[in-house]
């Protein structure tokens, strides 16, 4: 299977772009549920081109029960987003459910069913803000017409509301009373179904709970840990301890006798390149337990060839990549003339910006439980981002058919795009078939720390050019870190288009001369996406050399920025940059770049922030403006020096303007969990490698903030907004950091040029 | 392998099992109790945190060996009905984003509460900082403690 980029609808998904408009005729399907319920489906899952019959396969459902019971299927993954109450609530205040008698249950892995179901790149929201409207206001005219045609009235003095229909006479109905007469009633033409105004919705818009809420203060919830099946072994594996190593030989002897300990599998893995779907060579070790499998694996002796990166060594290989960026690279994005700009400039500022390797540490650590069933069958519960993929995987590694392999999804502990890859899922399923019973592979945190796919460390030159007139002239931006599509190919040594339109070829500022360039690296480990990707070391490096120039300038940064954004217009990058802007998987005529949006932004977080008081001694702040995943994110960080020295973040502010807001609350929760989640990133984490081995094993090597450290006051102002909703899962990350760093220098009067930063 | 009894909110457990197996897999594997949750091994998150008598304690750290007659209290025990002031507050406050680490943050709270019924936000900061969130709740958490601790504090008055 392609590699599924986190920033891109999945190729499947998008070889089928007509999903995401519902085609007229195929709408809706009805069914009957034997509880004499009925469901009720979107089909946006077009089955094949244009014209052909298609089959009802509905992505998302709602069933009402005769006893008035309203069920919703959510069907992306819950990993601390909100996800799973915000798509159902939209549902909910469509149909006019009594929400607090909503429930919730989770789809299974079923592209077919479902549609796409990869919980990844901040767009579920915006996929499926739609589809879910319709859904609920589909449901809502059926139950309005029985009632309509029960009661003898016109449907236009029905309304629905707390699961009833309601006539203006006073009259009202459970809509379980209606469902005998709706489950046989033909399909409304989608045509005749209208939309609620925005303004009466009860839900949408609004700060809503999250349903698991309760579970997870009671210790409930299930997470990919928590289902037990009889008879399951738990397995723990000795992994390749560097990328590629081959397992030559292992003694087990030791291993066996440890009390509890069943049997010793080896698992093959993929080599170089390691593959972003497939397990890393190993041995595993199944036991009764989770301890007794540790300390098997303690036990065991393995003998590794260790292969090319057994000499791996990043720093050598961030200062390699810093000097390349000195030479002419590929040109990914030009304008104008930058190398005229340069001669003919009154001042050249040029700064180089390094990034470190970040692990995800989800605190909840891989794990996943697979029961091979003697008949072929395989059934999955996991944690996973993306079912499909994870399915997929299994299916292939296990040589099943795809309907052999049942995919339940739990609550997430965490995922960050560690979970989209289904390496210890497809490690479950190959042990669970090799010990005959169900398995649960339990990853260390050493396990999760050594085998990440970690977000790539970076290093980036940038050039910035001031006429004697003090006009901001031109803008060369050189970058290069390891692809994440070099985990699956030997030959992708420069960032892809993707990767770079994640804030890098779409810098934004209206700079007359633009020169974008890339250089060469090799992946020596696993490189994936970490929330926000390549977002996270183009908005530190743009932000921060933002705040240098408008220094340079004279100008006050927040001035500068909308300054430099010039008119309120819709950009295109297209014609620079070799025409293969991906703008996140969506037509930019759709989800256009609009400096009058980001303008909104920036201003309302300056007024909030009062960016132009005097502070107190001792405190300063920094600005960064920045575009992620379709969401318009301006940023303000306050910074303070206590009497000893010490420095902490008081207080944070955020604009954004990700078009319709949903739950609010879960936006809010994503910003301020995004501005705990970068100060980590810039100021406590990295992993470094030594002889191909990550130097950090445990939270005492990779350090991510705790309370005391952690931003006190964050401050999220939502923009009300009638235009497409965008996702906010990613969006707060970029901009923190870059606001972060000039809040420090304004403090310190020392640039940061370099993650992490110690505070 | 030895057979061990102890003290599990409340109610008296037999388990046969290595004397170094610490209570986390005990408690997980063995009781199959799940609220209490693994993420470190090395007492650096506690995600795994449970009641020792009234101490929070890290159970991936804590051998069954040394348990002996002390308590163990964990989140399936901190409240029968699962609404201790700290667990309703969690939900006023809407605290939980993925949720895994929830549990051991609201049992170190809950030590905490047991010794200081009113503590600063001072107090709380260092008392919790043990306790890792990936997800960057630690604001809400300490918002929902100052309210738990009220309410705690107003039960205590009326009594």
């Amino acid at each position: 299977m392609m590699p599924n980029f986190p920033f891109l609808k999945n190729k499947k998904a998008e070889d089928k772009s007509e999903v995401f408009v519902p085609s007229r005729r195929d709408f809706l399907k009805l069914s009957s549920l034997a509880t004499g319920g009925f469901l009720l489906g979107v089909n946006f899952q077009c089955a094949g081109p244009k014209g052909e019959t298609i089959t009802f396969a509905p992505n998302v459902f709602v069933s009402i029960t005769s006893d008035n019971e309203v069920i919703i299927v959510a069907h992306r993954s819950e990993m601390g987003t909100g996800i799973r109450t915000t798509l159902p609530q939209i549902v909910a205040d469509e149909l006019g459910a009594d929400w607090s008698k909503v429930k919730i249950v989770q789809a299974i892995g079923d592209e077919e069913k479902y549609g796409n179901q990869n919980t990844d790149g901040s767009f579920s929201v915006r996929m499926f803000y739609e589809p879910m409207r319709k859904t609920g206001a589909t449901a809502r005219h059926m139950l309005i017409a029985a009632a309509a045609k029960k009661w003898e009235v016109s449907p236009a003095e029905c309304h629905t509301e707390n699961s009833q229909v309601l006539h203006s006479s006073g009259k009202k109905i459970d809509f379980g009373d209606l469902v005998a007469e709706v489950k046989d009633m033909p399909l409304p033409d989608p045509e005749s179904i209208t939309l609620k105004e925005f303004s009466s919705y009860k839900l949408i818009g609004k700060d809503v709970a999250i349903y698991d809420a309760r579970d997870i203060a009671a210790g409930k919830a299930v997470f990919g840990a928590d289902v037990n099946l009889p008879g399951m072994q738990v397995a723990v594996v000795r992994r390749s301890p560097v990328i590629g190593a081959k397992v030559i030989s292992f003694n087990d002897t030791k291993a066996l006798a440890v009390p509890g300990v069943n049997r010793v599998v080896k698992i093959e893995g993929a080599g170089i390149p390691p593959g972003l779907d497939k397990p890393l060579e190993g041995v595993a070790v199944i036991a009764d337990n989770t301890w007794a499998a540790m300390k098997g694996r303690e036990a065991l002796e393995i003998e590794w060839d260790l292969g090319p990166n057994q000499t791996y060594n990043s720093a050598k290989q961030l200062e390699e990549m810093l000097q390349s960026t000195a030479k002419d690279g590929k040109v990914r994005r030009e304008r104008g003339n930058f190398l005229a700009a340069q001669r003919a400039a009154g001042k050249v500022l040029e700064r180089t910006y390094l990034a470190p390797f970040y692990a995800h540490a989800t605190i909840e650590p891989p794990a996943a439980i697979a029961h091979y069933q003697g008949d072929g069958i395989c059934e999955i519960w996991a944690p996973t981002q993306h079912p499909q993929w994870a399915r997929q995987a299994v299916a292939t590694a296990l040589d099943l058919d795809l309907d052999k392999v049942k995919m339940n999804i739990t609550l997430l502990g965490g995922g960050f795009g560690r979970k989209s890859k289904p390496d210890f899922v497809v490690e479950a399923a190959i042990l669970s078939k090799a010990a005959k019973s169900p398995v649960r592979v339990q990853w260390t945190r050493e396990d999760d720390l050594h085998f990440d796919f970690f977000h790539s460390h970076s290093a980036q030159r940038i050039k910035a050019t001031i006429d004697k007139d003090g006009n901001f002239t031109g803008w060369n931006h050189h970058t290069v870190f390891p692809a994440i599509g070099a985990t699956g190919s030997t030959t992708e040594l420069h960032p892809s288009d993707g990767e770079l339109g994640l804030g890098c070829t779409d810098f934004p500022y209206d700079v007359p001369n633009i020169k974008i360039e890339t250089h060469e690296s090799t992946a020596h480990t696993r490189i994936g996406w970490l929330r926000s990707v390549s977002n996270i070391h183009h908005a530190f490096a743009i932000g921060c050399m933002m705040d240098e120039i408008a220094e340079a300038r004279g100008i006050d940064p927040v001035k500068h920025a909308l300054q430099m954004l010039g008119e309120d217009r819709n950009l295109e990058f297209k014609p620079e940059t070799d025409g293969k802007y991906e703008n996140y998987g969506e037509p930019i005529e759709t989800f256009p770049w609009n400096t009058g949006r980001m303008k909104k932004v920036i201003e309302r977080v300056a007024k909030e922030a009062n960016w132009d008081q005097k502070l107190a001694e001792g405190k300063a702040v920094g600005f960064a403006a920045h575009k992620s995943f379709l969401t318009y994110v301006a940023c303000i960080v306050v910074v303070e020096k206590d009497g000893s020295g010490k420095i902490s973040i008081p207080e944070v502010f955020y604009a954004v303007d990700c078009g319709i807001g949903v739950n609010t609350d879960r936006i809010r929760s994503q910003f301020e969990g995004g501005a705990q989640f970068a100060t980590s990133l810039a100021t406590t984490s990295a992993i470094t490698f030594e002889n191909g081995i990550p130097q950090q094993k445990n939270f005492d090597g990779y350090q991510i903030i705790r309370m005391p450290q952690s931003p006190k006051k964050i401050h999220v102002h939502i923009i009300e907004s009638m235009e497409k909703p965008t996702g906010v899962g990613e969006p707060p990350v970029p901009p923190f950091i870059p606001a972060l760093c000039n809040a420090m220098y304004k403090l310190t009067g020392e640039r940061i040029y370099q993650l992490p930063f110690k505070a | 392998m030895e057979k061990f009894s102890i003290s599990v909110n409340g109610k008296k457990q037999e388990v046969t099992a290595d004397p170094d197996m610490p209570l986390l897999w005990v408690l997980r594997d063995l009781l199959s109790m799940k609220g209490t949750k693994f993420g470190c091994g090395q007492a650096l998150c506690g995600a795994c945190t449970v009641h020792l008598d009234d101490e929070a304690i890290r159970s991936c750290s804590t051998p069954i060996s040394t348990i002996g007659s002390k308590k163990v209290t964990t989140i399936e025990g901190l409240d029968k009905e699962g609404h201790h002031p700290l667990q309703d507050a969690w939900v006023e406050h809407i605290v939980p984003q993925c949720g895994y680490c929830q549990t051991g943050q609201i049992m170190n709270a809950a030590a905490l509460l047991k010794k200081n019924i009113s503590p600063t936000v001072a107090e709380i900061e260092e008392a919790m900082a043990g306790n890792l969130c990936r997800c960057g709740t630690y604001n809400r958490i300490k918002e929902a403690i100052i309210t738990a601790s009220e309410a705690l504090y107003l039960k205590h008055q009326s009594i």
